[in-house]
């Protein structure tokens, strides 16, 4: 669809506030989460972990546990196979550790019992005989040659000699001549920044029930944002062929990328499979934390070049992130997005991903990227300091547009940052007066966004309604969005469609529910299957009045003559077709699967005005607003939510979340009274401006907005303590111990 | 262990159940009732995804013991809706968006409900703090706020 034809498009149904399908199950207890479920005999199951942060396996004794009365099946690395391929090898080995406990919480046996006082008293059973080892869970000491070496061979070739074996692969991007860019500079500043390693904090711990017969079937149960790529997974760890194991997604309570792979749910497979009956992991919040993704903890470079004018000459980033105890390519996704928001001519990133006795880092919101650009926007606010320009102007004057040749290679289609930083400018928080005491930072945001594998089936009711299925777990309102576009392209309420969500056993392949794509790309498959629908039902139509097909069209919700030459007939709707379909040839569905592009990338600007409490350290967040690109907002109330949402996880980012490790290496805050997620009272109302440029890609133009929000507010929030407290931190979380440590006090 | 029997009234109808002297109210609710609507998010009273009343006051039913609840008036989320009508709360948190995941929503709605019992007319601010033992991780708490004040204004009859 052209962008002319775009504009010219009034939406009936898309861009209303509906009430989500799924709104009543969730306000009423009803919704059943991965804990919910419960199986006909099921046991329970349960994971011993390792209190060490690294440490060989000699053995492992679990012939007391196994004779324990109660306990069904007892499991360790060595009842799974051998996997050939590195990237299951890796998954595997991190839901059951082989030959080393690689961090602490790894999980090394775990057991099936039948009640949960059962399976904890065998827990206790197991003699695990551990050589400890050295470890090493920071990312510039694990760095360096010499340091403890958390797996042996898994460094890539393009790794420059002279560092540790933990670094296992490097990237670089861009274009152009930083040398000689910093060479025309007035100023150029340089800036050493740390960032720790966060959790997505999604409040539903995991849930796994798994049921596999001994006639080599299985079913599973568990909460996840993608029930295909468990399928994937699970069975190439359990050896089993991928129709024989159906993967139903249970509602999920949060994700932000956490649960875009397994943990427990090969482990409740296999324990199913031994025991010979349903087992169910619930994994508690310690376990959450230890054993689960933390996103990458970073240590940076960022160098950047300006004229006295404000426009930038040269940019270069190196980039360390650890992704913990396996190679990991988030610091590629830094690298290319550190500076993506600006349209420079000389720009160099460089990065490396290096192994920590750490947890093995899982996606979260926009992974890798809010780390490289709290530096880079913290150094770009420290030259607008510098020569007194101001933070928006300097932005708008380097700002990334159509036609760009982006940092990380692409040129740019339609892109709406220009628009966003014009927006913010003109809102009045931009200018509102502060007190003294109080300072405001900005910062610009960016995410690649993703389309993916997506298949839609739409079936229409003999009744006139719609059923429309889909394959990516409802994480915050895609169902309803989903039924939007549906109802929109079919010209029908809203109210007669509904979307589920299916197993793995009633659809195609659909990738999983991260990139921000599914409002996107699935939504664009479900606007191409309701197409292919009014193509039958056209062809209906046609049959009933006994003219050519391509002489009807599809008009609000009804077939009709296309022009006077195809004859007198009343409009036929979708629900006088769907009546006398059994006499027209049969049931009408359409469907559409697709490898979806052009996802459209997302650029959000965030301001932010904070208040330091120099006694205490603490920094009160006063005001907030988000600007987004949605390119269409299919559902306005979600958009709003994941600016929200995003904005929020990214406030707890700058100020106080972090994985704090003892000189032990194991975790020291491992819940949610010391790992401080935000809470009602320390936030204000978080306001929302929604731009909305078309994205090319997208049959209504609509982008993914699900990532960009969790960008900004690290370096905002870092700008805005620079401007109110007069200390630039160069250190995530902005703690109170530690702005009490820049203030000197 | 053994398991004692427990006498209770759980939304207004009798009930008993057994449980183990260190079984918790949400395991027992949740695990011998099937009552699944309350969730344990932490099951150390950090998350309040568990929160139900206690003759009339509100706690984690992660932090109390199943036979505590001896004698006692329990309400639940499962409790909250009368019939097929929604409770001014749950209607409003469905129209404001309130809920993404939904998975704190249950003891957000309970929390919520216990004060606007106490305090028909609550601040912004009084809110915020009487829900700051409420972690939600999707929404920012923005539309929540505005989901409970809707509710509080319509409950006040303004």
């Amino acid at each position: 669809m052209s962008l002319d034809e775009y504009r010219k498009r009034e939406f009936k149904q898309v861009g209303q506030r509906v009430r989500r399908p799924d709104g009543v199950d969730k306000v009423t207890g009803r919704a059943m989460y991965g804990a919910d479920a419960t199986a006909p005999g099921m046991l329970v199951g349960r994971v011993l972990r390792s209190p060490h942060a690294h440490a060989r396996i000699r053995s492992i004794d679990t012939s007391a546990a196994a004779a324990l009365p109660g306990v069904k099946a007892v499991l360790t690395g060595a009842d799974l196979p051998v996997q050939e391929d590195a990237f299951v090898r890796d998954v595997q080995d991190n839901c059951m550790a082989r030959e080393k406990a690689l961090y602490d919480g790894h999980a090394v046996a775990a057991v099936a019992a039948v009640d949960a006082a059962t399976a904890k008293a065998a827990l206790k059973l197991i003699k695990v005989d551990y050589e400890v080892l050295p470890h090493v869970t920071d990312v510039d000491v694990a760095i360096k040659p010499g340091a403890p070496v958390v797996q042996a061979g898994r460094t890539l070739e393009n790794v420059p000699a002279g560092m540790s074996e933990n670094v296992t692969s490097h990237c670089e991007f861009g274009h152009g001549d930083p040398a000689a860019g910093f060479a025309r500079a007035d100023h150029v500043v340089e800036r050493h920044f740390r960032t720790a390693a966060t959790h997505q904090g999604y409040i539903e711990p995991h849930a796994a029930l798994a049921s596999v017969t001994s006639d080599g079937k299985a079913e599973l149960w568990c909460c996840t944002q993608g029930q295909f790529f468990v399928r994937t997974l699970c069975a190439a760890i359990m050896g089993m062929e991928a129709s024989q194991l159906r993967v139903t997604a249970s509602e999920i309570g949060g994700g932000f990328g956490g649960k875009t792979t397994v943990f427990i749910e090969p482990v409740a497979l296999a324990l199913s499979r031994k025991a010979g009956r349903p087992v169910k992991i619930v994994m508690n919040r310690d376990e959450v934390f230890r054993a689960t993704g933390p996103t990458v903890h970073t240590s940076m470079d960022v160098k950047i070049g300006m004229t006295k004018d404000g426009r930038i000459t040269a940019a270069e980033a190196h980039l360390r992130y650890s992704g913990g105890a396996f190679p990991c390519g988030t610091v590629d996704m830094g690298a290319q997005a550190a500076f993506a928001a600006y349209d420079l001519e000389n720009v160099r990133t460089y990065g490396w991903n290096v192994m920590t006795n750490r947890p093995k880092e899982a996606s979260y919101r926009a992974p890798g990227a809010p780390q490289a650009i709290y530096a880079v926007e913290s150094v770009l606010d420290e030259l607008c300091q510098h020569f007194r320009l101001d933070p928006i102007d300097v932005r708008l004057k380097n700002a990334a547009r159509k036609g760009t040749k982006s940092s990380y290679g692409p040129t740019f289609p339609d892109i709406g940052l220009v628009a966003t930083l014009e927006a913010a400018k003109r809102h009045p928080h931009y200018t509102a007066p502060l007190k003294p005491g109080q300072g405001r930072g900005i910062s610009c945001g960016f995410w690649f966004n993703f389309g993916g594998n997506s298949c839609v089936s739409l079936n229409i009711n003999t009744d006139g309604t719609v059923g429309v299925t889909e394959g990516n777990p409802d994480i915050g309102g895609s169902r309803a969005s989903i039924s939007l576009m549906a109802a929109e392209e079919l010209g029908i309420p809203y109210e007669r469609v509904r979307t589920i969500v299916a197993d793995t056993s009633s659809l195609g392949y659909n990738d999983v529910t991260d990139g921000s794509r599914v409002t996107f790309a699935v939504g664009l498959a479900t606007i191409k299957a309701a197409r292919e629908a009014i193509r039958v039902m056209c062809g209906r139509a046609a049959r009933i009045w006994g003219i050519d097909a391509e002489a009807v069209e599809w008009k609000d919700g009804a077939a009709v003559p296309a022009g006077p030459n195809a004859g007198k007939f009343p409009p036929m709707s979708l629900a006088e077709i769907a009546a006398v379909s059994f006499e027209t040839g049969g049931p009408i569905a359409g469907h559409h699967e697709v490898n979806v592009d052009g996802a459209g990338v997302s650029f959000g600007v965030h301001i932010v005005d904070v208040e330091v409490d120099r006694e205490t350290g603490a920094t009160k967040v006063l005001r907030y607003t988000v600007f987004q690109d949605a390119g269409k907002a299919v559902h306005p109330s979600y958009v709003e939510g994941q600016m929200q949402g995003g904005a929020v996880q990214g406030i707890g980012w700058a100020l106080n979340e972090e994985y704090i490790y003892g000189p032990d290496g194991r975790l020291q805050n491992p819940g949610f009274l010391d790992y401080r997620v935000p809470v009602a009272s320390d936030l204000p109302m978080i306001d929302t401006v929604i731009l909305e440029i078309p994205n090319p890609g997208h049959p209504y133009g609509v982008r993914g907005v699900g990532e960009t929000g969790i960008v900004p507010p690290l370096a905002a929030i870092s700008n805005a303590v620079s401007r109110s407290a007069g200390i630039r931190l160069s250190e995530l979380p902005m703690s109170p111990p530690r702005v009490l440590k820049a203030l000197g006090a | 262990m053994k398991s004692i029997p427990v006498s209770t009234t759980i939304n207004g109808d009798a009930c008993e159940f057994l449980c183990t002297p260190d079984e918790t109210l949400l395991d027992a609710l949740r695990n011998r009732l099937g009552m699944t609507g309350a969730k344990e998010g932490c099951g150390t009273g950090d998350c309040g995804a568990c929160s139900v009343t206690l003759n009339g006051r509100l706690v984690c039913s992660c932090l109390v013991l199943g036979v505590e609840a001896e004698g006692a008036e329990i309400t639940t989320i499962e409790g909250m809706a009368d019939g097929d009508e929604l409770h001014p709360l749950q209607r409003h948190f469905i129209d404001h968006a309130a809920l993404q995941c939904g998975v704190c929503t249950p003891g957000i709605l309970v929390a919520a409900k216990a004060l606007l019992e106490k305090n028909p007319e609550p601040s912004d601010e009084e809110v915020r703090y009487w829900l700051a033992g409420n972690l939600c991780r999707c929404t920012g708490y923005d539309k929540i706020i505005r989901a409970v004040q809707a509710a509080a204004a319509e409950m006040r009859g303004a």
